[in-house]
């Protein structure tokens, strides 16, 4: 049951052949057995889950069924979700029930889907490594040594550990298909403003996007039917006619253009995840694609430039945290702006407040247009980048992180190298372009190794075609940690 | 580029975080160091060049103006840190 697809058990929950209840128990007991060692969930509930597992045996009766009914879903800690602790790792946020369901929730809710739990994540998704949850580290399941990447990490770990059927991530710089490519699973980050951000606590708005994560591209569609949508409470989410995502799953590949940029490949990258990346070259050239070397020169600029913007929207953002209407307050203060800085002190962590600080300082007086207008001028330069490299392509792919799955601790006193670590993730959020990594072989220490895919803006059907010829070509998918 | 402590006291009270000396001290350290990454930057030509704010050309949407709110004033003073009688409460402003 556990390994089954999402079709196939829809297939079986319409079939009666299982319950949903009996999924959700099954799934329960797994995070039971497996999450104390894996730390990959933040809060349960399973009453909660358990009422909607009946509710959702009880429309298999009515005929009102979607792809999802039924199927038990891990939402990563960022979604509010009405009624759950919804704390985004953080201690600013760790008695904070949500009074709201976000988008992503209702649209899970309304497919009758199994809310199943709330998953670890970096604190206000600000780290690659999962060790800067309020909540302590995630394990990667491969290894419980080593991290699992982030910021989406316990969701990543959740479903590499098959403690849930499929789960949510969100991805700013990286952070659904880092993870994914260091727990050997599927993530897709479609273009910005497919899905909408609505409930999603802010980190950095104009490059936040909400994905799925999943054992397989096949499954990724199913869930990104059900997330994708235009909503008028996110001012970014984009008028669109609502498409099926899995229309083009079984098209052949034959005369696929896939690009590689050199600087993908260059300095930095470790030599077994080369190797795996080549070998699915190799595969996608005998299942008839044809590859072109392109070129992405600002790719290294994308890192200080991100690190511009991204802490100076989240700045911003989490100038809301003030211990005043939800939330943190620190236990003594004297007069107000003294709670304020007290509660913030205490509320948010290390790397949280470094990043605050970085955005306030490149916002202040006297440094705006040396910092924030520059780094907004490159980001342009770097999204002609791809516009450029899609004249040439109709994909583009290259390793999704440099190496794989790192020990826990290894990068934790130095900021910088966690930073470095996003090379080849951040110019896609940057640039607003759909992003996925799929598993695609194994590093010289054993750990899983990712594939990206970029896509042209709105070509999410044809990424997870390619995504799911691979995966039926190949079994890397279909391979999971002994627990 | 580094930064000095001056630059990071003024910092923390612009982003209201109470810090101590020993914090800011690392701080300074570390933000030194982010700032060397990021004045990679400051190389590139970007004369003419217009910044991008946002991935989509986007226009702010018009909506009619209707209630699509209902009050909910009970439900989110729940888990506010103080409240009484409806009212947040936070340390005297006015004397």
């Amino acid at each position: 049951m556990i390994d089954s697809s999402i079709s196939q058990l829809g297939a079986d929950l319409r079939a009666k052949k299982i319950s949903s209840v009996e999924l959700t128990q099954c799934y329960l007991d797994r995070i039971a057995k497996f999450n104390p060692a894996l730390n990959a969930f933040i809060s349960l509930n399973p009453e909660i889950s358990l009422e909607q597992a009946r509710a959702a045996d009880a429309r298999f009766a009515t005929g009102k069924i979607d792809a999802l009914t039924g199927i038990p879903i891990a939402q990563k800690d960022i979604f509010c979700a009405k009624g759950w602790l919804t704390t985004c790792g953080s201690k600013m946020l760790h008695n904070f029930v949500s009074p709201y369901d976000a988008h992503v929730i209702s649209q899970f809710n309304n497919a009758g889907a199994v809310n199943l739990g709330k998953t670890n994540m970096d604190e206000f998704a600000m780290g690659s490594s999962n060790e800067t949850s309020y909540f302590g580290a995630v394990k990667n399941p491969w290894d419980i040594s080593r991290v699992p990447g982030g910021s989406s990490g316990g969701t990543a770990a959740a479903v590499a550990a098959r403690l849930c059927a499929a789960a949510t991530g969100t991805d700013t710089g990286g952070s659904i298909r880092q993870p994914a490519a260091l727990c050997g699973i599927s993530g897709l980050k479609p273009t910005y403003g497919v899905v909408s951000r609505y409930g999603m606590i802010a980190f950095a708005s104009s490059l936040d996007q909400a994905g799925p994560m999943a054992r397989s591209a096949e499954d990724l569609a199913l869930l990104l039917n059900t997330m994708a949508g235009f909503d008028e409470r996110d001012s970014t989410s984009l008028q669109r006619e609502k498409e099926d995502y899995a229309r083009d799953l079984v098209k052949p590949l034959a005369g696929l253009r896939i690009g590689l940029p050199k600087e993908f490949f260059a300095e930095g990258l470790s030599n077994d995840v080369a190797q795996a990346v080549e070998s699915s070259l190799a595969e996608y050239k005998k299942l008839g694609a044809t590859i072109v070397e392109i070129s992405l020169p600002n790719t290294k600029l994308s890192i200080p430039v991100y690190y511009v913007l991204a802490p100076a929207e989240a700045s911003s953002n989490l100038s809301r945290f003030d211990g005043v209407r939800y939330g943190y307050r620190a236990p003594e203060y004297g007069d107000l702006a003294n709670m304020y800085e007290k509660s913030r002190a205490q509320g948010f962590g290390p790397e949280v407040k470094r990043r605050i600080m970085i955005g306030t300082y490149v916002l202040s007086h006297g440094y705006y247009d040396a910092y924030y207008l520059q780094a907004q001028k490159i980001r342009r330069l770097i999204a002609q980048d791809f516009v450029d490299a899609f004249k040439q392509c109709d994909l583009i792919m290259g390793p999704t992180s440099p190496s794989t799955a790192f020990k826990l601790g290894e990068k934790g006193d130095d900021p910088v190298q966690m930073y470095l670590s996003d090379i080849y993730t951040i110019a896609v959020n940057l640039a607003g372009l759909p992003g996925m990594s799929i598993p695609c072989g194994f590093g010289s220490n054993k750990m899983p190794v990712g594939l990206q895919i970029i896509g042209n803006y709105f070509d999410e059907a044809r990424m997870l075609n390619v995504a799911h010829q691979f995966q039926l070509a190949t079994d890397w998918h279909t391979l999971y940690p002994k627990l | 580029m580094s930064l000095n402590i001056a630059d990071v006291e003024k910092v923390a009270r612009l982003a209201r975080l109470a810090m101590s000396p020993q914090e800011m001290q690392t701080a300074q350290a570390q933000l030194s160091n982010i700032f060397v990454l990021i004045a990679e930057m400051q190389a590139v030509d970007t004369r003419g060049i217009t910044p991008m704010s946002h991935s989509q050309e986007l226009y702010q949407r018009l909506r009619e103006d209707i209630v699509t709110e209902s009050n909910q004033r009970e439900a989110f003073q729940a888990i506010a840190p103080q409240v009484e009688n409806g009212l947040y409460l936070v340390p005297q402003v006015i004397e």
